[in-house]
């Protein structure tokens, strides 16, 4: 139903990049994209669920994963969730202040995430469980390598919105792009938990 | 949809949410993490009862973040939203599920060999 009321004959057509555009159209779009995206990365868990026992005489995940760090990545994830929802909940109010103070505080936490992903694997191939040393290891770097370039995707997305919510305050155009990211971290996080529940918790069982 | 109600926020495919819902979500997701982790962890629970009781937690708490995070839910302007989601879980549930049936059966009945990986190695 949302197709045939705005499919009307001039409805969206001079205002397409207007204020009162309500982007709902293109926030829809975004969700397509997001659920393509879900797919890429269901093969890519399906692809470490058949190879996860593959380890080719190296090392488990049992011997491999750190949960308590894990548990520190996840939690700065999560907190990175919900400062975007406050961030936008002062978008809907219309403070610009507030928007740019609660982006900055996720933007760390994000990059905080990021920076212990990294660290995590330096740590691995450091140790010789690298994503060569087998077919579970290429599975996990690949998995978990994919959600974590989706971050920092999402991290320079967010360091382009914080310029433009500074530099045009918050008008149609921005709001609208603002949902989008929101829509993108939030489903980062989503992905997450089946990192930390099928890929860390699984392995350590 | 559009005529009766002309406030900009009530055309959307995703509602807004206020501090309440996304103070909800964060504190169940935390809950949840917790008990996942201390599944795990703690030893409390039988080794095979472990797997079904992570992947229940995982499973509610996406389903908690669908909710207060991203504000789905069953109102007719998110029909469209929620269509599209439920194609693409069918589609994933496909490709794991039985991505990892054909697997397991062709490891079981198609390779039958008590070769162990360093035999494999020296042979080539």
């Amino acid at each position: 139903m949302d197709l045939t009321v705005s499919a009307r004959p001039g409805a969206h057509i001079h205002d397409a990049h207007a204020s009162h555009d309500d982007g709902s159209k293109t926030v829809l779009g975004f969700w397509v994209y997001l659920m393509s995206d879900c797919i890429i990365f269901g093969t890519l868990f399906a692809t470490f669920g058949v190879l996860v026992d593959n380890i080719a005489g190296g090392p488990t995940g049992r011997e491999l994963f750190d949960l308590p760090y894990v548990g520190g990545e996840t939690l700065l994830l999560l907190m990175s969730s919900f400062t975007f929802g406050l961030a936008a909940l002062n978008m809907y109010a219309g403070r610009k202040a507030g928007v740019l103070a609660w982006l900055a505080v996720t933007f760390l936490f994000g990059a905080g995430f990021i920076g212990m992903e990294v660290h995590e694997f330096a740590h691995l191939i450091a140790e010789g469980a690298g994503p060569d040393r087998s077919a579970f290891l290429s599975a996990y770097f690949t998995l978990v390598g994919t959600h974590g370039v989706h971050v920092t995707a999402g991290l320079i997305w967010m360091a382009v919105m914080t310029h433009q919510v500074w530099r045009y305050g918050l008008d149609g155009t921005v709001k609208r792009r603002l949902t989008c990211l929101s829509l993108f971290w939030h489903f980062l996080d989503l992905v997450w938990i089946c990192v930390f529940t099928f890929v860390y918790l699984r392995g350590a069982i | 949809m559009s005529g009766a109600n002309s406030h900009p926020s009530a055309r959307h495919d995703f509602g807004h949410g206020d501090l309440k819902t996304y103070g909800w979500g964060f504190g169940l997701s935390l809950l949840l993490t917790a008990l996942s982790f201390a599944a795990i962890m703690s030893g409390m629970i039988p080794r095979g009862m472990m797997f079904p009781a992570i992947t229940v937690l995982a499973v509610v708490q996406l389903l908690t973040q669908v909710v207060f995070f991203l504000h789905l839910g069953t109102a007719p302007e998110q029909r469209s939203t929620i269509t599209i989601l439920v194609l693409t879980l069918l589609l994933i549930g496909v490709i794991v599920f039985l991505s990892l049936w054909v697997m397991h059966n062709a490891n079981v009945n198609m390779m039958p060999t008590l070769m162990t990986p360093d035999q494999a190695m020296a042979r080539s």
